[in-house]
């Protein structure tokens, strides 16, 4: 029996939770950074994967002594995957952590009473 | 245990008892870090999560150990030195697929499931039926991956040292598998993890004194290093340039991106790398792992770039080369030989054993890894959730039950896989670890994506997607050319190839995704949209989320 109003407990703080602004709030941000970004490094990925098949005079052309394009382009894509991480951690820490600890915290609260 | 490796014939006997001994210390090492890990192994969370207590950077080290395969190690550099840029391409897929892991699972993960991935989605689901479809696709990608790196350890320990008989191939295939089931059954978790950051730490810093070694006979200049390896390479500036490996026609080039798109959607649901993500106490350090692993492999492919293109550069890779010979496998540990003075000197066999070791602790990393993910989804998932779950006559299965299942589970799995590794050595049977990847990204990754960000995804949603892109991509596989009906298929003698690609992604990804939304609209349970809310709230805030083990 006590395990039961234990569950039901919970289910409702999960609700108040969910109904809180800062939560709607979280997951506009959420969203917000992780689709567009996503959509760019996927485009941007297939875009190179797609010059390999389809645009070979354009990736063989030399840019510096032997380094060529395709070269370039493919470092690139080390540079952006490192540039995306390091701007989605930065975004995270600041953006994201403070309100789901806020409301981790509210969670808690709940759950007690 | 060394005395599996010693009865060695042709190889010069100074270099075979330093590599012997190298690959001793490695395994007398791994063993120890065993020992110490298993005696604080007490609870499940401990067993499957190493209690949840490993830091942003351990973990970090431990993805990137359970990540780069002696496949990626060896392999990669291998077809760098034979293919020249086509053979770097594979490495750029491996690296940005750690986005999609970054942006949209790692720490949604962390802060839903408990140990293993089906755990996510029983959240809001039926218990059974998702368990059953999520463990089954769990052990098949994993089983495909540790044959793959069991057959190629067999072949490249033989190479490394020089042994040339089945009979020591398949003993070496032995040894690895007892090893992994040793570290697996006796360390857990724990043990696992600090083998797979040993590991990590080890290849990372075999590589930067190679890559260092490379780059010095260079000058520092990449472009002198480039010229070199298309003139010695024999094809001139077309070795710097797309298309001696992938996409020489409409159909190569379809596969071509086929195949990139398994490998930037299969990392994020590969299950043995899923499961890293529970280790770490909160999602904050699921990110930092993520972000570290990022760092680690993308340096690490960038090396293997000069390890490629030196090898192509420095060594004799033409058609009747020890290099070509081995597909590219032996590139780098030659290269190293090379660098280090060359055959006849003490650096060279000093640096070649080095290197030897290294990728033996590779495959001792990784193949750990997979067992005990599979293990982990056996025990939890078939045994505790389904099996036993409305055994309620006997009662709840208790913590300690539950371990010693896995246990077994390990042993099992570890003695199918010997058994099966052992006749497919003379398979080629390479082809595995990008079915794999196929199957991660056509069965695990929709149902992930669709369950944390779709309410309306339901329990048939979930089956349906992984049952169909699971099915989906093993059968396109069995019936295309990399099966049956060319020279290099893995059944030779034999035609019933009717799907033109070797890279199922393009046909089962889509369809693993179409699936989940056909599954969902055709079911009808309610609970499942009921309980998204909790899921989305726990998944984004940590509310309610498994802690950190206290001891």
């Amino acid at each position: 029996m006590s395990e039961e109003t234990g569950h039901e407990r919970e289910a409702r703080a999960y609700e108040a939770v969910h109904e809180a602004a800062d939560f709607q709030e979280l997951k506009r941000r959420y969203k917000n950074f992780v689709v567009p970004w996503t959509v760019a490094f996927m485009v941007w990925y297939l875009a190179y994967v797609a010059c390999n098949n389809w645009a070979r005079d354009f990736m063989s052309h030399q840019v510096v002594g032997h380094i060529n394009v395709a070269l370039i382009f493919g470092l690139l894509q080390f540079v952006s995957t490192f540039a995306i991480a390091f701007v989605y951690g930065r975004f995270a820490n600041r953006k994201l952590d403070p309100l789901a600890s806020g409301l981790n915290a509210k969670y808690k609260r709940e759950r007690r009473r | 245990m060394t005395t599996l490796l010693i009865p060695l014939a042709d190889a010069e006997p100074g270099n075979q008892a330093l590599t012997i001994s190298l690959f001793t210390a490695v395994v007398a090492v791994t063993l120890y870090i065993t020992w110490w890990a298993s005696r604080q192994n007490k609870t499940t969370a401990d067993y499957y999560a190493g209690g949840r207590s490993f830091s942003g950077a351990q973990n970090g080290l431990a993805v990137a150990g359970d990540y780069m395969s002696a496949a990626s190690f060896l392999g990669i550099s291998g077809q760098i030195a034979l293919y020249g840029y086509d053979g770097f391409l594979y490495s750029i897929g491996f690296l940005v697929a750690w986005l999609v892991a970054l942006l949209l699972v790692a720490e949604l993960l962390r802060n839903s499931g408990r140990f293993t991935m089906a755990d996510q989605l029983a959240f809001r689901m039926k218990q059974r039926p998702v368990r059953t479809a999520a463990a089954s696709s769990t052990i098949v990608v994993s089983i495909f991956y540790l044959l793959a790196q069991m057959v190629g350890a067999g072949s490249l320990v033989g190479l490394l040292l020089g042994v040339k008989s089945e009979g020591l191939k398949a003993g070496v295939i032995v040894l690895v598998g007892a090893l992994m089931i040793i570290y697996v059954t006796i360390g857990g978790m724990k043990g696992t993890t600090w083998v797979q950051i040993v590991k990590a730490v080890l290849l990372m810093t075999g590589t930067l004194l190679i890559t260092f070694l490379v780059l010095l006979k260079f000058d520092f200049n990449p472009s002198k290093l480039l010229g070199a390896a298309a003139a010695n390479s024999g094809k001139g500036e077309a070795f710097l340039q797309p298309g001696l490996l992938y996409g020489k026609d409409l159909t190569g080039q379809i596969d071509f991106l086929s195949l990139g798109l398994a490998l930037v959607l299969g990392t994020a649901g590969l299950p043995h790398i899923l499961i890293r993500f529970y280790t770490v106490p909160d999602s904050r350090s699921a990110r930092r792992s993520v972000q570290w692993a990022i760092g680690l492999i993308g340096s690490f492919y960038l090396m293997t770039l000069a390890l490629g293109f030196g090898a192509a550069a420095l060594l004799d890779t033409g058609k009747d080369s020890a290099v070509a010979g081995s597909k590219g496998n032996t590139a780098s540990v030659l290269l190293a030989e090379m660098v280090g003075g060359g055959p006849d000197s003490l650096g060279g066999a000093i640096l070649l054993a080095l290197i030897a070791a290294v990728a033996f602790a590779t495959i001792l990393a990784v193949v750990a890894g997979l067992t005990l993910t599979s293990a982990s989804s056996f025990a939890h998932d078939l045994y505790v959730n389904v099996l036993r779950s409305e055994d309620s006559a006997k009662g709840k299965v208790t913590e300690k039950n539950e371990i010693r299942v896995a246990r077994f589970a390990a042993i099992g799995i570890g003695a199918v896989a010997i058994g099966l590794a052992i006749p497919a050595q003379k398979l080629n049977i390479a082809f595995l670890v990008a079915l794999a990847f196929a199957v991660a990204a056509s069965a695990n990754l929709p149902a992930l994506l669709f369950n944390l960000f779709w309410r309306r995804f339901n329990t048939s949603g979930a089956v349906w997607s992984i049952y169909g892109g699971l099915t989906s991509a093993v059968v396109l596989v069995i019936f295309s050319p990399v099966v049956s009906g060319k020279p290099t298929s893995m059944i030779t003698g034999a035609d019933f190839a009717w799907f033109p690609l070797s890279n199922p992604g393009i046909v089962s990804i889509p369809l693993g995704f179409l699936l989940g939304v056909v599954g969902t609209y055709l079911g009808r349970d309610k609970t499942s949209t009921a309980r998204y809310n909790e899921l989305s709230v726990r998944a984004l805030t940590g509310a309610g989320a498994e802690g950190p083990a206290k001891h």
